[in-house]
């Protein structure tokens, strides 16, 4: 470590950290401002400590919000279930092609997230590829659909986020040493007692980032549930897009943006104060 | 790997039950070998679909069924004005925020990396909040603060959005790779004559060179895929994810296919390419 580090780091650091500041920090801030302010858009708004906003957002969009939580849970559990014995068969028996099958499951990255999920629509559209022939074959109902159903919505959403739950749960498997687990079967564990008291217990970190990194995208989507739902699969992110956009009452919208962030800011501060910060970015980053 | 080390004799006998389940240990990974393959079978299909389609000989508009083998949405790819307009876009908006995020992102990396300065837990903390924030926040917040400014939103205002959402995943990147950065590697080429720029772009900036490309990368990628917190910054202005929203609607042309089919196929040459350049780095 040097003794007189001096100006450098903050010169290094100033032109980004400004940017984040003007464009990430304020507009963050802004927002709380923004939500407490009464007015309509053709005479503008005026600060009034109008609280009122937030009430009205609760009464108004409690079902999206609730739905919204919802979702974003059933998806990170189905993620979890999916994506657990991928991670820790690549990390336990990928051998020499762990990266080549990790490279497989990022795949879908590679393809911009609309189109896939446009590809989803295509997919399962009502006399598609996968239920026309199966109508013709009289297995489903002429009625059957999945679109603009909740199963689609979150169908689309795990599949669009399952990357996220595989890749920090490999990080986590991947670290565990080989050593441990023959030291386990030395003591007489059986395979399952070897998973249940070494495994599971080393993979734990990697969980809380895959659970992370899975809820807080999916719970505050709306390109999925406008795709793929229809009018009673609509989340909290199509309510804040619809009142910034559509209806101009930047007031109601802000104070919706706000109960969101306060929400997903505190959960997520509470998971990486149990994990450490650095590991909880390092995950996010990897 | 699931070779285990030979026991000696004597335990081997004592726990017989050994060799049993390591043998139903191996038949679970041929389980699980399949399951993984399934799943990446899962992942692919709709990448598979949108491949296919953009062959498909659809006549009318609709994209719906396969026709039949054509290439005739490859020679006609830029026959919809408007998505050729979106796609341009997208692309110098992801070149010119790759650049400017780089550059920030990269200097930010490299001071938290390096140094242990007064205020270091305040930019970390900033780039972990951007880093965990849903883009809907990011999007929403922006928003609020262009209105509130009554700024225009348009090209600029999606290009400013997209250096913000990307420095923080190219400073992360490339702190990363200063982890592994051994200082006295700077302190030789001081101690043999190099002033301070050219040890940086001798000695610093060739090391962690794989952690920005990466971090570049990675910019990109988001940068050109982006659809939430573009969709509440854009105003009039639009790009290729933002359009392709707008036709699901009524039904996707095949020309989308075939353009995410090339930045499909773009983005895995890149890739490759960065691995075999890292895996020949590391060899040497």
């Amino acid at each position: 470590m040097r003794k007189r580090i001096g100006a450098a780091p903050y010169l290094m650091v100033l032109p980004g950290v400004v940017w984040l500041a003007l464009f990430f920090v304020i507009p963050g801030l802004l927002i709380l401002s923004l939500s407490l302010q009464s007015g309509n858009y053709e005479q503008g708004f005026r600060f009034t400590w109008h609280w009122a906003n937030y009430t009205d957002a609760f009464s108004f969009y409690h079902t999206q919000l609730i739905r919204s939580i919802v979702y974003g849970l059933v998806v990170t559990a189905l993620c979890l279930v999916l994506a657990y014995p991928v991670a820790y068969w690549i990390a336990f028996h990928g051998g020499h092609h762990k990266t080549t099958y990790l490279f497989l499951i990022l795949l879908p990255f590679f393809v911009s997230f609309v189109i896939r999920t446009a590809a989803w629509k295509f997919i399962l559209t009502d006399n598609g590829i996968v239920l026309g022939p199966l109508k013709t074959a009289h297995l489903l109902p002429q009625s059957f659909h999945i679109l603009a159903t909740q199963y689609a919505v979150i169908g689309g959403l795990t599949y669009n986020f399952l990357p996220f739950m595989v890749l920090p749960l490999y990080v986590a498997l991947e670290r565990i040493d080989p050593d441990l687990l023959e030291a386990a079967a030395d003591l007489y564990s059986n395979g399952r007692q070897v998973f249940r008291r070494v495994i599971l217990p080393l993979s734990i970190p990697g969980v809380f980032a895959g659970i992370l990194l899975t809820f807080v995208p999916a719970a505050a989507d709306f390109v999925n549930a406008t795709i793929l739902g229809g009018t009673d699969t609509t989340m909290i992110g199509n309510v804040i897009q619809f009142e910034y956009l559509n209806a101009n009452d930047y007031p109601l919208a802000s104070a919706l943006s706000f109960v969101v962030m306060a929400a997903l800011l505190i959960g997520v501060f509470a998971y990486a104060k149990a994990l450490g910060t650095e590991e909880a970015m390092e995950m996010a980053a990897a | 790997m699931s070779t285990v080390a030979p026991a000696p004799v004597l335990e081997r006998e004592v726990g017989a039950p050994l060799p049993q389940a390591a043998r139903r240990g191996r038949g679970r990974g041929r389980l699980l070998h399949v399951y993984t393959w399934v799943l990446i079978f899962y992942l692919m299909a709709p990448i598979l679909i949108m491949i296919l389609f953009g062959f498909n000989n659809t006549k009318g508009k609709l994209n719906v069924r396969f026709q039949g083998f054509t290439l005739t949405w490859y020679k006609n790819l830029l026959a919809i004005p408007e998505l050729t307009t979106a796609l341009q876009n997208s692309l110098t908006i992801a070149l010119f925020s790759t650049l400017l995020a780089t550059v920030f992102g990269t200097m930010m990396g490299i001071a938290l990396g390096r140094w242990r300065y007064r205020g270091r837990g305040v930019t970390d903390l900033i780039l972990f909040a951007n880093i965990a924030a849903p883009e809907l926040v990011l999007g929403a917040a922006l928003l609020g603060m262009l209105v509130t400014a009554q700024i225009p939103r348009g090209y600029l205002t999606i290009l400013i959005a997209h250096v913000m959402f990307n420095i923080p995943f190219v400073a992360v990147t490339v702190r990363a790779r200063m982890a592994g950065f051994d200082l006295t590697l700077e302190e030789a080429a001081q101690d043999l004559g190099a002033n301070p720029q050219v040890t940086f772009w001798k000695v610093t900036f060739p090391l962690i060179f794989p952690g920005v490309l990466a971090g570049a990368l990675l910019a990109f990628a988001l940068s050109i895929d982006d659809y939430i917190i573009t969709s509440f910054v854009a105003g009039q202005t639009i790009t290729f994810p933002l359009w392709v929203f707008g036709a699901t609607r009524i039904g996707v042309p095949p020309q989308v296919n075939v353009m995410g089919t090339l930045i499909f196929v773009g983005g895995i040459l890149l890739a490759v390419m960065n691995a075999v350049y890292a895996r020949r780095r590391s060899l040497q």
